[in-house]
């Protein structure tokens, strides 16, 4: 699948496209298709969010896993500080990443 | 031709065709030139007598090189209209006064109170580029 | 240390003003990202992988107690309660809202701080010695020319936009602290036959995709003419700088493409020129400058002695302490490099006690140091054991200074949005297989740099070892460099074969300090081995 990451252009944080809005979590993310482009377009054009981009990603049965280690820490966070990531209290969530 | 949005000077504006700079060391008669970013702005030295207009052209502001070419021309004397063209942002607008642009002509008009704005943003400045007639902080804190 | 006079504090306000009006611009749509991302990064804040990064300029790498407390606060108020000291010697702050930075500005410039140019295609922070103004070896406290280069540099209106960053170290002693000739334009402040003071110049130097050491363009530039020689140097780049492809348009390329006697001979033209143009300031402003470093009210006649009968405190007096010029004080670094730690970071309570301790202990002063620690530059021998205590009870008294465990790492992958690797987890995993005092003692100094790219803000090639993490079809791998040093004696390091997985290159860093304790001769460092032996006992070693 096809998915669109940005960030919000006041908070700067990382956000994900979900077919109708933006969310923090990955899992959120809907399959663009060919649509990136224009979702990009439009949403920049407002404002919403920044830098966007659109990446491979994977459907599987714990959600949606970007196919690049990039994007997987971008939705993660720094995997040198768990406290700081979506995941705090779970190391098993590095298995994850890498 | 783009219009011109800022101008310094009180003598009558110049409205010349600008030529190249490889075509002005051949046009006798010509009293407007353009300078691209590549440009040479010294190989105009000996014909700053004769020149009435200065376009130094911006495609894109990120591209500095018309910053040290409108120095020079200053630095050597040169006391025509000084246009900056193309790309100018807001931002520069300052700093272009300050290396001699005393007129500009952008490709999109500018915001006119945000541009009055940055054009007397800095009362006092760090520098002095010789040419802008401004103290720099340095002679303030040691008058003469 | 250099205080603002009503000039410099206003320029600082007005450069809030001008950013916070950017900021505003940019949330209501008048600049486009595109247009807005040059002005931001003027300003030090850059879009990383998480949010964005602020920048922070520590000039010249010096901080006042008050400064470096405010950095602790900024952390908690702002981010996430820590900040990361760079190989720059300024700080940087991961998780800052576009909305709160001209705030956190604003607070900064209450202390004199700034974040003015600490990013972008310009004149960039002006680096220096660490020690400057305690150690023992140098002619002269370099900090004044450097001060008096950032005055020039800020907001210089001819270069704002040159074709790529520009970075500018000033040092004034024999042993180089800085990496001098890996900057852009590296100054050592000399004494001539004469006596009298002036600045060596070298220029073209520096990390990235195509490492270069700067070779000399001038002897001596007399202190009148500081400046308008920097601008001599400064304007031949902007104008003949390589703008076509941004991987070639540092000035260590046009440097290199035109050679170095042409460079000098078109730097000397234009300088020439300038010379006949007034923009020198008079001396009167480089004593002025000059009166703010004068020495602190050292005591005379203390004891040089020190009670070392704590072991550990000993072994840190022997690993972190550096002498001083005047008998009784030492200079002290404070390690961020605890073992697993994460290279550089600092809580924002650790940011406060250096603060502190720096206030108490060593005349309101700290410093950051281009290996990513803090240095306390003049605390009193008979203060040390109190200062180290404190420093331990905050888990910053780690004794590994220049050894294996006080390693340079980018920030990598983990936060970069440039990096094609991890950083910090292989920093951790080296400094953990090395992590015992006794390991440590035995290899004695070698100096190793992360990088998570090629764009080399780990320094990896001048490192003993250097390690350069790479994108292999979507794995992180790791190429191995040996034999870089920053020093006087500045070499490129070279790569040695094929690259590792993570933890492949931990083991064969171990595998090379092996041969090296092997082949060791007398009081020989690593890179003095390496540099004599050769690269291959090492590949034997490590891939035979």
């Amino acid at each position: 699948m096809k998915i669109l990451t940005g960030n919000d252009l006041k908070s700067g944080a990382v956000v994900w496209w979900t077919g109708h809005g933006w969310s923090l979590d990955v899992n959120d993310s809907a399959d663009v298709g060919d649509n990136g482009a224009a979702i990009i377009a439009r949403e920049e054009g407002v404002q919403n969010v920044f830098a966007a981009y659109v990446v491979d990603g994977e459907k599987t049965d714990e959600g949606v896993r970007p196919a690049h280690i990039k994007e997987r820490i971008r939705a993660f966070g720094p995997t040198v500080r768990l406290d700081l990531t979506l995941k705090p209290s779970d190391p098993a969530a590095l298995n994850w990443v890498i | 031709m783009v219009d011109v949005q800022f101008r310094f000077r009180d003598d009558e504006a110049v409205n010349d065709p600008a030529v190249t700079v490889d075509a002005f060391s051949e046009q006798s008669n010509a009293t407007a030139v353009r300078i691209e970013p590549g440009e040479d702005a010294r190989a105009l030295l000996p014909y700053l007598d004769r020149i009435a207009l200065v376009e130094v052209n911006f495609p894109a502001w990120t591209d500095g090189r018309g910053y040290s070419a409108a120095r020079i021309l200053r630095e050597a004397g040169y006391a025509g209209e000084l246009r900056g063209v193309g790309d100018l942002v807001i931002d520069m607008l300052h700093h272009m006064r300050r290396c001699g642009f005393d007129a500009f002509a952008p490709d999109k008009a500018l915001n006119t109170t945000d541009a009055k704005n940055a054009f007397e943003r800095w009362d006092n400045v760090y520098q002095a580029t010789a040419i802008d007639g401004r103290q720099a902080i340095w002679a303030k804190r040691h008058p003469a | 240390m250099y205080k603002y006079d009503e000039y410099d504090q206003q320029m600082v306000d007005v450069r809030v003003e001008e950013f916070r009006d950017q900021v505003r611009r940019r949330v209501s749509g008048e600049l486009t990202e595109d247009q807005f991302k040059p002005l931001r990064l003027q300003n030090g804040l850059y879009l990383q992988l998480h949010a964005y990064m602020l920048r922070v300029a520590v000039p010249y790498g010096t901080l006042s107690g008050a400064q470096m407390h405010l950095l602790g606060d900024i952390a908690d108020k702002y981010d996430r309660g820590y900040g990361h000291f760079t190989t720059r010697q300024n700080i940087q702050y991961n998780w800052i809202k576009l909305e709160e930075t001209p705030d956190i500005l604003a607070e900064l410039a209450k202390v004199e701080m700034h974040a003015i140019q600490t990013s972008g295609n310009c004149i960039r922070n002006i680096s220096s010695d660490q020690f400057a103004g305690a150690a023992a070896d140098e002619i002269i406290d370099p900090r004044p020319y450097a001060e008096l280069l950032r005055q020039w540099s800020s907001f210089h209106p001819e270069f704002l936009v040159l074709p790529r960053k520009f970075k500018i170290c000033v040092i004034a002693s024999e042993t180089d602290r800085a990496a001098m000739r890996l900057h852009d334009i590296g100054i050592k402040m000399v004494r001539n036959d004469a006596g009298e003071i002036g600045a060596q110049f070298y220029a073209g130097g520096g990390m990235g995709r195509t490492p270069m050491i700067a070779p000399l363009i001038r002897e001596f530039v007399p202190l009148d003419q500081l400046i308008t020689f920097s601008e001599a140097c400064l304007r031949v780049y902007n104008r003949y700088g390589r703008r076509d492809n941004k991987y070639k348009a540092r000035i260590k390329i046009l440097v290199h493409e035109l050679g170095r006697d042409e460079y000098v001979r078109q730097v000397e033209e234009e300088f020439a020129h300038l010379l006949t143009q007034p923009i020198e300031p008079p001396l009167a402003e480089l004593e002025r400058i000059k009166a703010h470093f004068v020495d602190p009210a050292f005591e005379t006649g203390l004891s040089n002695d020190l009670d070392l009968t704590d072991p550990d405190f000993r072994l840190w007096v022997e690993r972190n302490t550096t002498a001083h010029k005047v008998p009784g004080y030492v200079i002290a670094t404070i390690s961020l490099k605890p073992v697993g730690g994460i290279p550089g970071d600092a809580s924002a309570d650790q940011i406060r006690l250096m603060a502190k301790l720096g206030t108490e202990y060593s005349f309101d002063e700290l410093r950051v140091t281009h290996a990513q620690n803090i240095v306390l530059p003049h605390v009193k021998k008979a203060d040390l054991y109190t200062v180290w205590q404190a420093l331990d009870e905050a888990g910053l008294a780690t004794a590994n200074l220049d050894t294996v465990g006080d390693i340079i790492a980018c920030p990598g992958l983990d936060y970069c949005s440039l990096a094609n690797a991890r950083s910090i987890p292989v920093a951790q995993k080296i400094s953990e297989r090395f992590g015992s005092a006794q390991k440590q003692a035995e290899i004695g100094e070698l100096k190793l740099k992360i990088s998570g790219c090629i764009n080399a803000c780990g320094h990896h090639h001048a490192g003993h070892i250097g390690i350069l993490g790479v994108d292999k079809k979507g794995l992180e791998n790791y190429q191995l460099l040996f034999g870089g040093s920053e020093g006087a004696d500045t070499s490129l390091a070279k790569i040695i074969g094929p690259g590792f997985t993570e933890d492949g290159v931990v083991d064969a860093i171990e595998k090379a300090t092996q041969v090296y304790l092997a082949n060791k001769q007398g009081e020989e460092r690593f890179l003095d081995t390496y540099r004599r032996i050769g690269m291959d006992p090492f590949k034997e070693a490590i891939y035979g």
